[in-house]
């Protein structure tokens, strides 16, 4: 990834942050990010899906969960969707799920991400019997799959909102981060710069937030991604499964209700088509941006 | 290699404790009281009620002191006693899972297997080589960005309703009996295919790219400059690219069996098959509190056991492990 060269360490004095060579490589990144089609292509999917999110509720006029009109309606220019068996408006529903993907994705993924790279630099830099402490943790947590575990405790506990759900959902996917991050915190805080920093009498939380932490910028930039998606995927499922909140909208549970009123055998696939298209754009478009960040950061991965 | 093993073995059986204790914990500390908490979920008549609250009571084994009641659980436990479901009173849990089992296996299995050699080989192929590359990886990104469930729900529309071509629910023809015979069988596999592609498609679409992106590396790395400059053929090269590859997409393989135990789940209600799935969607449906605790702890055995036969083969195929030597995460 992005390490700093052996040459560069010797020459930090670590006293200060260098702010000199900051500049040069960001336009460097943002010239190789606008140069790589994958990239481009992954984000202006994702950055289209949150565009409809955010505006799509506005061109409508139906309330997503409103009995508006004629029921089972392929799409039309009335509806642009069709109409559910309930007689609601799909786009509706399509659009306002599509926020609440954003808003599971971000949070849960968010609370992943942090937990993630707290244990995995504690464990990483700690070492010793904090590191096998929390590698044990990681670990036990790991192994449990996180969707047995949340059914189990969403069936427990009434989830109100997506919040809650996003709550759950972020406290059990992190430890894979936990993992990678440590690794990585293994292997640089016995570099040159970190020991240098170090003897200048910077605390630990200075050495891990200024010397370690930007050195593998782009590996957590990417990990949120991954944990974003995936946090969108199970959130999916667990509202499939009917333990999301009930009284509101999203993909998952789209894919639920369309199932339950057997729109398969009606053949309504205007109803259960775009909360798939939709999951997949969001979350396909995330992956394809993170290969093409991980080709930005890495020139080894870019094509010749 | 005993070590690695052991050590493995060490965080298996944390890993079950806390799974049980979990299992254990969560309808005691949760604030509130749990009994009345289930009550008014399956909006019971008063009457039935307070037969459902005495039940309850034994059933926790609430009228004993806490420690006793986390001891008395694990006691249970090992008799191999998981309670009565509810919603299917009065069988005992391990008898409704147990049968429930095979058929979440035959998807499972055969998915995971033929999913992880398939992609690992896609993969392979794609790397480095631009055309081929170039459709294999927006697919697998596709496949890998698939809701299982949704997968599931395409291929019933398009298969089965629409098509007909397959059968749209069940695990066998309705008129038939589970036996050991060719008809069953025949009639067994065509429910089973279409469960099977959701789970193995999504699957393979992950493995082809991490194999994909794993040779990339590999062929970049000094040994493949060198075996190249040495006048070995390509295909030599990427052999040894390919086994060394091979490690990290193992160790993947234990990282992924939760996510396809998860879709498995999710696929089986789509298809209507009698696995776990479709019992723990009965059960959420029922609020059958103790069916649901059941199946959890038949994942995580299950799970579990999967990791160590992983581990195990890990040892086998990367000989560092076996002198000694710290190997893979």
């Amino acid at each position: 990834m992005t390490e700093v060269s052996h040459t560069d360490a010797v020459a930090d004095p670590g006293i200060r942050a260098r702010p000199l060579p900051a500049k040069p490589r960001r336009s460097e990144f943002v010239y190789f990010a606008f140069r790589n089609r994958k990239f481009v292509l992954g984000g202006s999917v994702v950055l289209f899906m949150l565009a409809a999110a955010l505006l799509g509720p506005l061109l409508t006029d139906y309330a997503p969960l409103e009995f508006s009109g004629p029921t089972d309606q392929p799409p039309s220019s009335e509806y642009w969707f069709g109409t559910t068996s309930f007689g609601q408006d799909v786009y509706s529903q399509f659009v306002h799920g599509l926020r609440s993907a954003f808003v599971v994705g971000t949070i849960g993924g968010g609370l992943a991400w942090l937990i993630g790279a707290t244990v995995g630099f504690t464990a990483g830099y700690a070492g010793g019997w904090l590191d096998d402490l929390l590698n044990m943790l990681t670990n036990v947590v790991l192994v449990i799959p996180t969707l047995a575990i949340l059914i189990i405790v969403a069936a427990y506990v009434n989830v109100h909102s997506y919040t809650t759900e996003a709550i759950l959902i972020g406290l059990t996917s992190w430890p894979w981060a936990a993992r990678a991050v440590r690794a990585q915190t293994f292997s640089l805080k016995t570099r040159d710069f970190v020991d240098v920093a170090r003897l200048s009498g910077r605390t630990t939380r200075q050495i891990i937030v200024r010397e370690i932490a930007p050195n593998m910028s782009s590996y957590l930039l990417m990990m949120f991604i991954l944990l974003f998606g995936g946090a969108i995927l199970i959130g999916a499922s667990l509202d499939f499964l009917g333990l999301g909140p009930s009284e509101a909208v999203s993909l998952g549970l789209m894919m639920n209700n369309s199932f339950l009123s057997s729109a398969l055998l009606l053949g309504s696939w205007w109803w259960f088509v775009p909360p798939g298209v939709g999951i997949i754009a969001i979350v396909g478009g995330l992956y394809v941006m993170n290969v093409g960040l991980d080709e930005i950061f890495n020139p080894r991965l870019r094509e010749t | 290699m005993i070590r690695y093993l052991g050590r493995k073995l060490l965080i298996y059986l944390v890993t079950f404790w806390v799974a049980v204790t979990i299992d254990w914990a969560i309808p005691r500390f949760m604030p509130g009281d749990p009994i009345e908490r289930l009550l008014s979920r399956m909006q019971a008549q008063p009457a039935s009620a307070d037969a459902l609250t005495g039940y309850y009571t034994q059933a926790f084994g609430f009228d004993v002191p806490i420690w006793q009641q986390y001891l008395n659980f694990w006691a249970a436990l090992f008799q191999g006693d998981l309670g009565r479901s509810i919603s299917n009173f009065p069988t005992p849990i391990s008898e409704l899972v147990i049968s429930a089992l095979p058929y979440t296996l035959a998807l499972l299995i055969p998915a995971i297997l033929l999913s992880f050699w398939a992609g690992n080989k896609l993969g392979a192929l794609a790397a480095r080589r631009k055309r081929l590359d170039n459709t294999v990886l927006p697919v697998s990104y596709v496949l890998t960005a698939t809701p299982q469930m949704w997968l599931g729900i395409m291929l019933a529309w398009i298969f089965a309703s629409s098509l007909a071509i397959f059968p749209v629910s069940g695990a066998y023809a309705l008129d038939l009996q589970p036996a050991w015979s060719l008809e069953f069988a025949l009639s067994f596999l065509e429910h089973w295919i279409l469960p099977f592609s959701a789970l193995f498609l999504v699957a393979l679409g992950g493995w082809a790219i991490g194999m994909r992106n794993m040779i990339i590396y590999e062929l970049e790395a000094e040994y493949s400059h060198y075996l190249a400059s040495l006048g070995a053929p390509t295909r030599l090269v990427r052999k040894y690219a390919y086994r060394n590859a091979l490690l990290p997409q193992i160790t993947g393989l234990a990282l992924a069996l939760g996510a396809v135990t998860a879709g498995a789940i999710v696929v089986e209600i789509v298809f209507s098959y009698p696995g776990l799935g479709s019992l723990t969607l009965g059960a959420i449906q029922n609020r059958d509190y103790f069916l649901i605790q059941g199946i959890f702890l038949f994942l995580i055995t299950g799970v579990l056991i999967a990791n160590f036969i992983i581990d195990i083969a890990y040892v086998l195929i990367d000989p560092r492990t076996r002198v000694g030597m710290q190997g893979g995460a």
